[in-house]
């Protein structure tokens, strides 16, 4: 069964200008995401993973242009959406919504649930007026709300039933497409698993596609089809769910599963430490942009960027990477070039490496 | 089980606010054996930081310790007076808190901040204080230490920013170190790094660590015993292998059943039906019975906190012979898995 392309982003950029000097020109940017590109299928979920200024959130808003992205094209049902004026594209927004993280600041708290919803329908005008409160009523019992609870303002409810708001507001205009940004992470693990039920259903139901962007990686095994993993702007591998955990290809993807705690006492994992921290994206380490940190790195990943590509050519299904060495890796012919098991010994080296670099530069 | 280091029994601490009493901390008992790592788990709300403050006796108005002992190598702390606490505190005891930006001073640099402790408890001077401090932050793996020593917070990641409160924490060899969510602000690489160096110092100074998280994955990978806490009270006490492959109480089985996990394939999850009642509405009995799948008629009244066969603790009825309901098989691990 092959599935419509819902969405295809191609080449996208989003650089954020850094404004000094004295004329207040911009003297650098903040290349937050890019060139990057992907597709999401219809009624498919997609995960976008990674740490903190990874880009991954950036490429939720450059998506829906809450910031202009800087280039690149974003193809909706086919459309160029990048091109559409500013009435066109909110008409648009009607089809492609967005839930936030924080349940807490993402609602008016001087309106009621039912002025919320309203609101969102009158803005784009997609349900008759006289129907609009019996609609609302009937997205709150989807969501799982009770009816009674309609005119009640945010603060009445707790952080699981605002999220829950935020996602009603979101449904309210029947979108396609809905871009979850950390959208369960707040959230306390018993009520986390009530709201991904619940976005799992509506999808079920609904026919709901999902980019779901999310640092918590047993979330995303399970409520995703496919996975992006970035890295300091750029996608280092892309593939299905099932393939990305079992057989991760890219040393970052490998490092970042293991870094993560099983929560079983008797399997403990084996840890890959990186050393450092991740470069500023300021100004991105050359070539490859995880050579700094990357235990298996030589010259050519410092001068060569690498391309986001099938590998392995036993797995049928859509697995790429962005690895120089990846299938090298895999079949032990490349091996690493420092420590990686011992954080002391991880940690050590570092600090050698550092001070030697900083006498490089006094010489 | 060897010796304790520290000794939590029935320990009540409470909020005034308004004319009403919010119970934070209802009558948690817990203990620490020496060398090993206690986890407290649980939920916002569950009382489980308020537990740690109150060891410190950090606890500011309006909050009070109402009742109960905490015992330190057999010293009463609940009785200690102030002048005491200080020496204890960073000293015998050190606390590292979860966010690393505000729990450093802004406008001191690392080595100031660092050789504070040195000089109030060891008086140590400003130069052998700074030699100290180097030796600290290399101890705790911050590349070139002689130049992050005085360096100002804002300069630092928020790894290193976190490797920094470690060394202040351990400064002077506590013999019991409390983390309060070490590491939940942390990406999961940083995450990684940070625990295993607290294992690594734990081994290296011998001392005992109580690591208070809402992560089921930290705790399997961390600590020795484990306390369940719920709505104020510790629900389960075990050993963290009988807790993850033989959960007593309903609420700990939910738990891990809601647990979207990394390193499996899972079809749905069972999530606890409902939310944690407000401090205002705690139900009388069990304050787990409105959520609780299994709850009967004697979940009315609270039950009390019971050592099973195996030496660990549930409070729970229907480990007891007063239990009325069915004979229910809590936890179905061919179900969950």
């Amino acid at each position: 069964m092959t599935k419509n392309t819902l969405l295809e982003v191609k080449g996208l950029k989003q650089y954020f200008p850094i404004k000094g000097g004295f004329l207040g020109r911009t003297v650098n940017n903040v290349k937050a995401v890019d060139d990057i590109s992907f597709d999401i299928k219809e009624g498919e979920t997609v995960s976008v993973v990674g740490e903190s200024g990874c880009g991954k959130s950036t490429t939720g808003r450059a998506i829906l242009r809450l910031d202009e992205p800087t280039e690149g094209t974003v193809n909706f049902e086919g459309k160029d959406i990048l091109s559409l004026n500013k009435k066109e594209m909110r008409d648009m927004r009607s089809e492609m919504q967005i839930i936030f993280q924080d349940p807490f600041a993402s609602l008016n708290p001087r309106k009621t649930v039912k002025m919320t919803l309203i609101e969102a329908m009158d803005i784009q005008n997609v349900v008759p007026k006289k129907e609009r409160t019996e609609r609302a009523l009937e997205i709150m019992e989807t969501v799982g709300l009770q009816k009674h609870q309609i005119d009640r303002f945010p603060h009445e409810f707790s952080g699981g039933q605002r999220q829950r708001i935020g996602i009603a507001r979101a449904l309210a205009v029947n979108p396609k497409l809905i871009i979850a940004d950390e959208a369960v992470s707040a959230l306390d693990v018993s009520i986390q698993a009530q709201v991904l039920n619940l976005l799992q259903r509506l999808q079920r139901e609904m026919g709901l596609t999902y980019l779901f962007i999310a640092h918590d990686l047993g979330v995303v095994r399970h409520i995703s089809d496919r996975i992006i993993v970035m890295y300091l702007g750029k996608i280092v591998e892309m593939g299905d769910t099932k393939s990305i955990f079992e057989n991760p290809q890219h040393p970052y993807t490998k490092a970042l599963l293991s870094a993560i705690p099983v929560p079983d006492p008797k399997n403990k994992s084996e840890r890959i430490f990186l050393r450092g921290d991740v470069p500023s994206p300021i100004d991105p380490p050359t070539g490859c942009r995880f050579h700094t940190r990357c235990p298996f790195a030589t010259e050519k990943c410092k001068t060569e960027i690498p391309v986001l590509e099938h590998k392995d050519e036993t797995y049928a299904g859509q697995h790429d990477v962005a690895c120089h060495y990846a299938i090298d890796i895999q079949e032990g012919r490349h091996k690493a070039t420092h420590d990686m098991k011992n954080v002391r010994k991880v940690l050590d080296d570092e600090s050698e490496e550092a001070s030697a670099s900083k006498e490089d530069v006094k010489q | 089980m060897s010796e304790n280091i520290l000794d939590v029994n029935n320990l009540k601490t409470s909020f005034f606010v308004d004319g009403s009493e919010i119970k934070a901390v209802d009558g948690v008992t817990f203990n620490v054996p020496k060398g090993k790592t206690l986890g407290i788990v649980g939920e916002s709300g569950s009382g489980k930081s308020i537990s740690a403050l109150s060891i410190l006796r950090l606890v500011e108005d309006p909050g009070k310790i109402v009742d109960g002992s905490i015992s330190f190598k057999g010293e009463e702390l609940t009785a200690a007076k102030e002048p005491r606490m200080r020496q204890i505190r960073g000293n015998e005891i050190s606390m590292i808190f979860q966010e690393p930006m505000t729990s450093l001073n802004p406008v001191y640099t690392v080595g100031q901040q660092l050789r504070e402790s040195f000089k109030i408890h060891e008086g140590l001077g400003k130069k052998a204080g700074t030699k100290r401090s180097i030796e600290m932050l290399e101890l705790v793996g911050i590349p070139s230490p002689e130049k992050r020593v005085d360096q100002y917070p804002y300069e630092l990641s928020g790894g290193m920013r976190q490797r920094v409160m470690i060394a202040m924490a351990l400064a002077c060899k506590p013999e019991l170190l409390i983390a309060d969510e070490p590491t939940t602000a942390l990406d999961v690489t940083i995450q990684a790094q940070i625990l295993e160096l607290i294992k690594e110092l734990q081994e290296e100074i011998g001392m005992s660590v109580v690591m208070i998280t809402h992560d089921l994955g930290v705790v399997a990978e961390t600590c020795d015993y484990v306390a369940v806490m719920y709505c104020g009270k510790v629900v389960e006490l075990a050993d963290v292998e009988t807790l993850f492959e033989n959960p007593r109480h309903p609420y700990t089985v939910g738990l891990l059943n809601s647990l979207p996990r990394h390193d499996q394939d899972q079809d749905e999850l069972v999530p606890i039906k409902g939310n944690v009642p407000a401090p205002d509405e705690m139900p009388e009995g069990c304050r787990f019975a409105p959520r609780c799948p299994f709850a009967s008629d004697i979940c009315s009244k609270l039950p009390e906190l019971e050592t099973q066969e195996d030496g660990n603790e549930v409070r729970c009825w229907i480990y007891t012979d007063e239990w009325d309901g069915e004979e229910v098989k809590v936890y179905d691990k061919e179900h969950s898995s």
